[in-house]
């Protein structure tokens, strides 16, 4: 093996190294980080984790939301079933009894949804992707998202 | 009559596609200048037939005709004069034409420019075929001046986020950038079509390639950080990058962009890296391609709904497995004509440019898995999952911190190799204060790891690049502009990378509710709501809150606005009070009852060096370019003197 023949294996070898180790990474990172989406219903029936964060999406229950301070709860539906959330913030621009949202937190283990994280329509039109085909007859899709 | 004149312009447009690809491609084949002056004026015409259907376009929009599907669906009678101008790119029909449009501009200055011969010949043909592809798709599937019968009276109005003046100049700047890195792919493909086995291996096109590649990576960069800044200051609650699908699009091939930037420096200064450019360059435009679907199919709002009617994904689709499929089998074919790689020298630029290569591709292929992972699953049924900010900054600074290091240790390491020994004397100093920084911040018990090495790297690339200029300047050596642009680049990145992990670690941010009058305090600051009142304006209604930021004695006055359209769209209006070092950030939530209102109050130190570090690139990259140009045209001037020699 010559010097040319080192110094080629040398590049082969830090390629394969950073990629190696960049694909480790990305997959730690990855199955730490990935978040479950579900709805009310499948809560219901036990297929949510008890004690990690995920996402759930329903609707807005119409008279269920009360809010003391900054402290907001409302039920969120979807499929029959009905789960509520508290949240302690601000809510967003376009968060209306009656409509979609998505929440992210995790189980509070008494049958509520602790939220840490609200998400609601960006527009009229628009509707937070997890939820849009709950209900076919959501509006039309803007077609101007931001570029 | 005017639409059906644009259609008309686009169809015609067509025909001289045609006949600029084959003209294009026979030119290269029997190097015939004939033939390439044929594609020139047809890419010229072509152009400016282009620039007539968006002008069609757009008078419609200024006469108002609601006859046009398109207009009807992004303008309304209240809309201002500049809005409804913009909405021509505000939808999916026009932003593909803007494309088209772009992607016809940069051939023509290419055609223009470029020195006649077979591998421009060959490159307009690869242009011309990428044309002929949007054409189709606009005149097939997504016709901008469809009509529509019975014509409303009225428009259903552009989407109020977008009626922002930043957002009209926005897009085009983007696009600017996804269609510039069609050159630079085309070239690549033009050298493999071109060069032949038996000659000697070319390596023009990369001088060809790069400052086409250095313009498109200018304009990408630019749509970036000002799409970040209109998230910062717009969408309201004051984060400046989401990890969103849309940003990532963009993300993508500018991290591919900058990976080509420095291979194409290595394939033209020593003549290696040749294949992996030619890769970068074709994994560069079908990023772009797969950026402009992701954003413009529909699939991101909903899989379903896309899945549903997939008419046009379908053709951006086949038409990315028709542009790259067609790409990689040329290379396939052709690479054995490509020169060979050297070996490398353990520590030399060559290898610092490799590993930074590495680094930027593993750090688009990561974002590339958060991004389109979560809907595969989705399209598949096997459950829905996002992935957020906490994977992609767990994947992000490990790999960019070395790259950023890397940028520093460049200008420091010479081509061909410098003996590992002279290296570290130089790098002494400079390395010893960045690590007791970090130690440093470690032993005041600031927060995380991560924080005090970004920190470390970003000091460690501003002494040692700011220490090269200055011995520049010293010894008064005239290195030329490209050399200021890499430096002043570098900085940039460091800039950008201290104002990251600055804000990102010292933000102090919390959402509180206050009477009028009442106070808090906020990193040394005392909060004081002033006042709230209710104003009516033309189009909307309006709870105006001033708020006032206090310390040591000096007052910021904010005002921040909850705005609610007739449309029944709500806006927050935040108010930012900037400074050099730090912003101050209040956006108004809601009235919740016995005067009291909800805020969102922030302290953002350094958040302003993201932006400057932005646009400190965005001059390297500006200086860079004027740089190359001149080294050209250098060296068109004394190519006949040697010949006479």
């Amino acid at each position: 093996m010559n010097r040319t023949h080192r110094r080629r294996l040398l590049g082969i070898a830090l390629i394969t190294g950073g990629l190696g180790i960049a694909a480790l990474l990305s997959g730690l990172a990855f199955r730490k980080n990935l978040l479950f989406f579900f709805t009310p219903s499948q809560v219901a029936a036990g297929m949510a984790p008890p004690h990690s964060v995920f996402r759930m999406g329903g609707f807005v229950v119409p008279g269920t939301l009360r809010r003391q301070g900054l402290e907001a709860t409302f039920n969120v539906a979807e499929g029959g079933h009905a789960l509520p959330v508290s949240y302690h913030g601000l809510l967003p621009d376009l968060f209306k009894e009656g409509q979609g949202v998505v929440v992210k937190g995790r189980l509070d283990g008494s049958g509520g949804f602790t939220a840490e994280e609200v998400l609601a329509k960006h527009d009229e039109n628009y509707q937070p992707p997890e939820v849009r085909h709950l209900r076919p007859d959501a509006g039309p899709v803007v077609s101007a998202s931001k570029p | 009559m005017i639409p059906e004149a644009g259609l008309a312009a686009l169809c015609l447009a067509l025909a001289l596609t045609l006949l600029q690809g084959t003209a294009g491609l026979l030119g290269a084949a029997r190097h015939s200048a004939a033939w390439f002056a044929v594609a020139q004026r047809s890419a010229w015409l072509q152009t400016g037939l282009a620039m007539a259907a968006m002008a069609a376009l757009a008078l419609s929009f200024a006469q108002q005709d609601y006859s046009v599907r398109y207009v009807a669906a992004h303008a309304s009678s209240a809309l201002p004069l500049l809005y409804r101008l913009g909405a021509v790119w505000g939808g999916h029909e026009g932003s593909m034409l803007l494309w088209l449009t772009l992607l016809g501009c940069w051939s023509s200055v290419f055609a223009l420019t470029m020195p006649r011969g077979p591998l421009s010949s060959a490159a307009l043909g690869v242009l011309a075929v990428l044309s002929l592809g949007f054409l189709s798709y606009i005149i097939g599937v997504s016709n901008p001046f469809a009509r529509l019968f019975p014509a409303p009276p009225d428009g259903s109005d552009l989407n109020p986020l977008l009626q922002d003046p930043g957002l009209i100049f926005h897009p085009p700047v983007l696009y600017m950038g996804y269609v510039g890195l069609a050159v630079p792919f085309a070239l690549a493909l033009a050298a493999l079509l071109t060069s032949s086995r038996h000659g000697q291996p070319d390596i023009s096109w990369a001088h060809l390639a790069r400052p086409w590649n250095l313009m498109a990576w200018l304009w990408l960069g630019a749509g970036i950080a000002a799409g970040s800044y209109w998230a910062y200051y717009e969408l309201g609650w004051g984060g400046w990058w989401f990890w969103d699908p849309v940003e990532n699009a963009s993300l993508m091939p500018w991290l591919i962009a900058t990976a080509l930037l420095h291979s194409l420096a290595v394939t033209q200064q020593r003549h290696m890296f040749g294949d992996w450019s030619v890769l970068l360059a074709i994994a560069g435009l079908a990023l772009s391609l797969l950026g402009t679907f992701l954003v413009r199919s529909g699939v991101l709002t909903s899989v379903h709904a896309f899945a549903a009617d997939p008419s046009r994904g379908i053709f951006i689709l086949g038409l990315i497995a028709v542009m790259v499929g067609g790409a990689l089998t040329i290379y396939a074919w052709r690479a054995h004509t490509l020169p060979r790689g050297r070996p490398l020298e353990l520590l030399s630029r060559e290898t610092l440019l490799l590993v930074n290569n590495v680094l930027l591709l593993a750090a688009c292929a990561a974002v590339f898995l958060g991004t389109l992972y979560p809907l595969l699953m989705d399209v598949l049924h096997w459950g829905k999952i996002s992935v957020g900010r906490p994977y992609f900054n767990a994947v992000f600074v490990p790999l960019l911190l070395p790259a950023l290091i890397l940028s520093g240790m460049a200008s420091w390491t010479p081509w061909r190799g410098i003996p590992v020994r002279t290296w570290l004397r130089r790098a002494r100093l400079p390395a010893a204060a960045a690590l007791a920084t970090g130690a440093l911040v470690m032993l005041c018990g600031m927060p995380a790891v991560p924080f005090a090495a970004g920190l470390a790297a970003a000091i460690f690339t501003l002494i040692l690049s700011g220490w090269s200029l200055l011995r520049h300047a010293r010894q008064r050596l005239r290195p030329g502009l490209s050399y200021y642009g890499m430096q002043f680049a570098h900085m940039g990145l460091a800039c950008f990378a201290l104002g990251a992990s600055v804000s990102g670690s010292f933000e102090v941010s919390e959402d509180v509710m206050l009477r009028p009058g009442g106070t808090m305090t906020l990193a040394g600051y005392t909060v004081r709501l002033q006042q709230v009142s209710q104003h009516t304006e033309k189009n909307h209604q309006a709870l105006r809150a001033q708020v006032v930021f206090e310390r040591h004695g000096h007052d910021v006055i904010l005002v921040t606005e909850k705005r609610r359209y007739a449309s029944g769209m709500v806006t927050t209006e935040a108010a930012i009070g900037w400074g050099l070092f730090r912003d101050l950030f209040v956006a108004l939530g809601d009235d919740l009852g016995e005067n009291g209102y909800s805020l969102h109050v922030a302290y953002k130190p350094l958040i302003r060096f993201i932006w400057g570090g932005a646009g400190l690139m965005i001059a390297g990259g500006a200086l860079g370019f004027l740089g190359q140009r001149r080294a050209r045209v250098r060296l068109a001037h004394e190519a006949p003197a040697k010949v006479a020699a």
